[in-house]
Order: C-alpha cells, then structure tokens, then sequence
C-alpha cells in the first residue's frame, strides 16, 4: 500500500470517529508523523482530486477519495485477519501497521483467498481497537492455577 | 510518487522473516492452485497445460524451501507450515475453474502477484538501512533470482494465452 493510500484510509477512519472533517493533527497523530508532512500529503490528495482541505476545519475525503480509502482500508483487514488467523501473530495490529507499506493490494487480494472475510468489510472496521470487529482471535488458554 | 513515507520499510528480522513467511504462504497458494487445476481438468488436459501446472507447482516448492532456507538464516522461529499446507489445501479442494482459459488467468495472476510481492519485498530492503542477520548481498541475491522465476513465468504463461 503506498503512502498516499495509508493516509487516505486514516483520514476516512478520522472523519468517521470524528463525524465530521478530520484534523490535520488527529491525521499526523494517527500516522505517527509530523503536521507538516501530513499537510504536504494532504496538499497533494487535494491536487489529486481525493480529499478537500478548508482551513480550521480540517480535511474531507471527495467520492473518489472514499472509494480508495475503502480499498485500502479492506487491504489493511486482509492482513490484519491474515496474520491474525492464519500466521497466528499475537501482535498483529501492530505488525499489520509495519508490513501495510510493503503489501501491494494484488498481494492482499492472494492473500484474501485463504481467509474467510465477512461481506461487510470494511464496515466491520472498528477504530477504537484498530481492528475488524468481526475478527475472531484465538485467545490463549489461561493456566489452572 | 510520493515524497513522504510513513512508515520505516523494514526495520527488523522480524519484519523481514514476517515478510518472508507471506512469500511462503503465497508460493502455498500457487501450488495448491496449480495442483487442483491439475486434477480437476485432468480427463481434458492438454500436454502443454499439464506441463504448465506441473512446472508451476515445482518451481513454487523450490521457492518455498528457499525463503524457508532465508528465515533459518535470521533465527527466527518459524510458523508451522504444515498447518497452512492443510488450510490452503482445504481452500482449493472446493474450487472448480471454468475452462482453459480460467486455469491460464488463474494462473498468470499467480505469477504476477508474485513477482509484485518480490518486486516490493525487494524494493524494501534496498531502502531500508537495517542490519540483518543475514548478508545482505546474498539475500537481494536470491529474492532478486526468484522474482526473474516469476518475470518468466508471466512471459511463459502470456505466450500460451497469445497463441491459443
């Protein structure tokens, strides 16, 4: 996924927790980069026709913008669920985050054969545990003590 | 092209291994598509099909222990893919292609895929300034030696789409 998607799939995330235009400092916040790099990318989405900037109000993704962000978006839960359910990775929020820049969509899609997603993607989306609610984690036996 | 990146590429063994075992999964998926195809259109197989098939799924084995051979190098715990063989496997046993022809598009988005999976992998590794456990000359070496399997593949697979 290239830099432009991941920003475009958390500025739809922002906006949806926000319910309204999303901050460019929620945005950077989100992506663990600096507002000034995030305002350049946001300039160029804007060049792109993919998202509107208003000043103090913040950034809005346009229809093109939001049929990306969801493409990325489910590309983001493939590999979430992919390393989840089939690689068994306890922390695969946060490798999903590290491996995203290097897993190309057609790559997802491959992968996307041997997972069972729901339809819903990526609706399922909830932002609050990073994760797809639908995501069924095996969660490890405790110890009788 | 962007001018910014927001994550670093790849940092760790960890990561790379983690990347690794994805080429495995997918080279996986290419045998196990491959196998099935092979089975299922076998009454009307063609010579050159069945030979298609029949090399796809042995070169996929052959990456496969070669990516494996890479992940022993960075010592690190490896998944057991025996497990995955039998979920793939699974997946694919219910599959039926349509014709020819799906079998030869199935089969060129295999190889595609592939080579864009190594192309990225590769691409990653060139950008990223980590030290890793193996050399790193004979790592590009080899990704570099399995994303041209591929690049043939593609060719190989499109020419008998063209001819037919």
């Amino acid at each position: 996924m290239n830099t432009a998607d991941q920003y475009l799939k958390t500025i739809y995330v922002v906006q949806k927790q926000e319910d309204g235009p999303a901050s460019t400092g929620s945005i950077a916040d989100s992506l663990g980069v600096s507002p000034a790099s995030a305002n350049e990318m946001i300039g160029k989405l804007e060049e792109r026709g993919l998202a509107e900037h208003e000043k103090y109000k913040g950034v809005q993704l346009t229809d093109d913008g939001i049929v990306r962000a969801r493409d990325a978006l489910q590309t983001y839960c493939i590999i979430e669920r992919f390393l989840a359910n089939v690689l068994a990775v306890e922390e695969f929020r946060d490798e999903a985050r590290e491996l995203e820049a290097v897993i190309d969509d057609t790559v997802a899609e491959r992968l996307d054969t041997i997972i069972d997603r729901q339809p819903e993607c990526p609706d399922c989306f909830d932002p609050e545990t990073d994760a797809c609610a639908c995501l069924e984690i095996a969660t490890p036996v405790e110890p009788e003590q | 092209m962007v001018a910014v990146s927001v994550s670093q590429r790849i940092a760790s063994d960890d990561q790379l291994a983690r990347l690794l075992q994805i080429g495995i999964v997918l080279e996986e998926v290419v045998e196990a598509r491959a196998h099935h195809h092979y089975q299922s259109l076998d009454a009307e197989l063609d010579q050159e099909i069945e030979d298609l098939l029949a090399d796809a799924a042995e070169e996929s084995a052959e990456h496969r222990q070669r990516l494996e051979s890479l992940i022993e190098g960075l010592g690190v715990d490896s998944v057991p893919f025996d497990e995955i063989e039998s979920l793939v496997d699974a997946r694919y046993g219910r599959t039926q292609p349509e014709d020819f022809d799906g079998v030869l598009y199935d089969q060129l988005c295999n190889e595609e895929t592939a080579y864009k999976f190594y192309d990225d992998l590769i691409q990653a590794i060139e950008e990223s300034d980590a030290e890793f456990s193996l050399d790193r000359t004979e790592l590009l070496d080899e990704l570099r030696a399995i994303r041209e399997d591929e690049a043939e593949g593609v060719s190989e697979v499109t020419e008998v789409m063209e001819r037919r």
